[in-house]
């Protein structure tokens, strides 16, 4: 262990030496400790400012009217706060083909769509690969892990191809289909963390106790395995909210079925320097998930760190 | 009815008198179906939008699929390495690879530092100021990529971003004499627009190496760490030889996870620099660009992935071996 050479380089001082410097050292130690304490906050609170600023800085602009973004000497927080940002956002009048809401909600159903069926399979595959032991069980988990490294940058002209004479192009369906495929990998690894922490003594009780196996599932398993699903859950929603690169080639110019970041991006491009509007989509687009998660922080850290932490 | 269950002797009655179901039951019992149909959704969907895919583009990347075969007017014909010919002369691929890579060497490292420095200051804040602070980074790291993308476009914009109005007011000597505030980063070059993308990159990516690590952190013992500064170790020396050789499975990881991520960069540069300027291509930029660009060539573009694809499985075959010597597979 390398711990216990640097334990072992240094000496301690002799008592007599001790002794005498005890009074004033331990003030100075004092004095020491809470300096460092307050330079360790401070230097926190500093990291905290800067990672917050970006987000302060879009939610501010979405709310200062035109004169104020291109002023000469930018203000940070707008002196004449005004809606008519977000009013042309919702009105839709700028894109002239829908309020944001209609976005808002294509989005929502698409994420929505993405979590129920992600969850279900993932559960199924992940007491499986948790709970029986089988052939290939090995390269199924192997396969999982490879699978999850493949970008869909690299699928996109395939899946592109295959949608296209399925009619799926240009529809939320088809982005439910890969978005849901997406996450499974990662959704199925971290359920088998928490379907393997479960104790199985529970179950085979029950099995002894002559309860069928969709009673173990749906007494036992499921209320016991509901937090790690919690977790993959919002772990499937923000990862289809955010998507980008499939939405973007599926939906190509069918505006009434875009989600908001293709959006965003549709406005952005239809308005390169009208800040105050952009933003305003943006800040609709962030705050919502921003404050999902702000909800949600500890179950899915949690889950997603674990499963960083263990493999 | 246990035995029929658990697939023993046949009931009195034979079979053919039990219900459909049970006798189902018993079928997938004798024959330990269970986790296989457990599996078979999932992996069908995964077979099917994520295996089919990658084979098909492996197929493409041979052939000559562009506009009139895909409508139909024209066969689609077998043109062996062409694509991966007229690819590798493409002095515009070169550029690309280049950027990629050379935006991965600088931004994993950096992120990874940044990262762990937070991560060591969270391990030894106070914990609430420690949520408080991982709370805050974290929204970043929530923040979808195409706002982000987008808020990063506009603080470095030229003409009122507040990048450049700071950067106007900084003293010549320290910034130099560019005329900073009309200076556009989007469009200026390959070396300010990745400056940018990496700013944006390690924003959104350092609190989850920051959380990651001071998950990591919270396993080592405290006394390990202590003893040794008690007795005289330099923050640094305690860093290199206790904390980081303990968390080296944990790092690997990240690292590998990190290239990825950075590998992958196609929101922000699409978001950034559009399909404008062929300087700030990327490998990703410059794939959409041939696959889909009119006329598009889907051939051109699977060759373009498949490339991408191979250097992603180099790094991947990385990430799988700690795995598996993490014993994640048991």
């Amino acid at each position: 262990m390398t711990g216990t050479d640097v334990t072992a380089t240094k000496p301690a001082a002799p008592p007599a030496v001790r002794a005498r410097s005890r009074g004033k050292a331990a003030t100075r130690t004092r004095v020491a400790r809470r300096a460092k304490a307050a330079g360790l906050n401070g230097f926190g609170l500093l990291i905290a400012l800067i990672t917050l600023f970006p987000i302060f800085w879009m939610v501010s602009t979405a709310f200062k009217p035109s004169q104020e973004i291109f002023s000469l000497t930018p203000n940070l927080l707008p002196s004449h706060p005004t809606l008519s940002n977000f009013h042309q956002a919702i009105s839709g009048s700028v894109t002239g083909f829908g309020s944001i809401w209609l976005f808002f909600r294509n989005s929502i159903v698409v994420s929505l769509s993405t979590v129920v069926i992600a969850a279900v399979l993932a559960l199924m595959a992940a007491v499986a690969v948790a709970r029986f032991r089988f052939r290939m069980r090995t390269s199924v988990l192997i396969l999982l892990l490879i699978v999850q490294m493949i970008p869909l940058q690299a699928l996109i002209i395939a899946l592109f191809l295959d949608f296209k004479p399925l009619n799926l192009l240009g529809t939320l369906t088809g982005l439910v289909l890969v978005y849901s495929a997406q996450a499974l990998p990662v959704t199925i690894w971290m359920l088998r963390n928490f379907v393997a922490t479960i104790p199985k003594d529970l179950e085979e009780a029950a099995a002894i106790d002559g309860a069928s196996a969709g009673k173990i599932f749906w007494r036992i398993l499921f209320p016991l395995v509901a937090p790690g699903l919690v977790a993959t859950s919002i772990f499937a929603f923000i990862t289809a909210y955010n998507e980008f690169i499939v939405a973007l080639t599926f939906l190509g110019q069918n505006h009434p079925d875009y989600t908001l970041p293709i959006y965003l991006t549709y406005f952005f491009g239809l308005h390169g320097a009208e800040w105050g509007p952009i933003m305003a989509v943006s800040t609709m687009y962030t705050i919502p998930v921003v404050i999902f998660f702000l909800i949600v922080r500890r179950r899915l850290v949690g889950g997603l760190v674990a499963g960083a932490v263990k493999g | 009815m246990a035995d029929v269950i658990s697939g023993g002797s046949a009931p009195a009655g034979g079979w053919a008198q039990l219900p459909v179901t049970t006798r189902l039951k018993a079928f997938v019992r004798r024959h330990k179906l269970a986790p296989y149909l457990l599996l078979t959704p999932a992996l069908a969907g995964i077979a099917l939008v994520l295996l089919w895919p990658l084979i098909q583009v492996a197929i493409y990347s041979f052939q000559n699929y562009g506009l009139q075969q895909a409508i139909g007017n024209l066969p689609t014909q077998w043109v062996g390495l062409a694509n991966f010919t007229t690819t590798f002369k493409d002095p515009e691929f070169w550029l690309s690879l280049r950027n990629s890579v050379l935006f991965a060497v600088v931004a994993v490292p950096l992120t990874l530092l940044v990262g762990t420095i937070v991560g060591l200051m969270l391990n030894r804040l106070g914990k609430k100021m420690s949520i408080f602070v991982s709370t805050a980074a974290l929204l970043a790291w929530a923040t979808p990529p195409v706002s982000a993308s987008i808020l990063f476009y506009w603080m470095f914009a030229p003409d009122g971003g507040l990048v450049d109005w700071t950067l106007a007011r900084m003293p010549h000597w320290l910034v130099g004499s560019t005329n900073w505030s009309s200076y556009n980063w989007a469009t200026t070059g390959a070396l300010p627009g990745y400056t940018m993308i990496a700013l944006l990159v390690i924003w959104q990516a350092f609190p989850f190496i920051a959380v990651t690590l001071l998950a990591g952190l919270k396993t080592i013992p405290a006394e390990l760490t202590e003893a040794a500064r008690v007795d005289g170790a330099s923050p640094w020396r305690v860093y290199w030889r206790i904390t980081f050789p303990l968390l080296k499975p944990i790092y690997l990881v990240l690292l590998l996870l990190s290239c990825i991520w950075d590998f992958n960069v196609f929101t922000q540069t699409y978001n950034i620099f559009g399909l404008a300027n062929l300087n700030e291509y990327n490998l990703g930029l410059y794939m959409y660009d041939k696959a889909f660009t009119f006329p598009p060539n889907y051939s051109l573009g699977g060759a373009l992935a498949l490339i991408f694809c191979v250097i992603l499985l180099v790094v991947t075959f990385g990430y799988v071996r700690a795995a598996v010597r993490q014993g994640a597979l048991t």
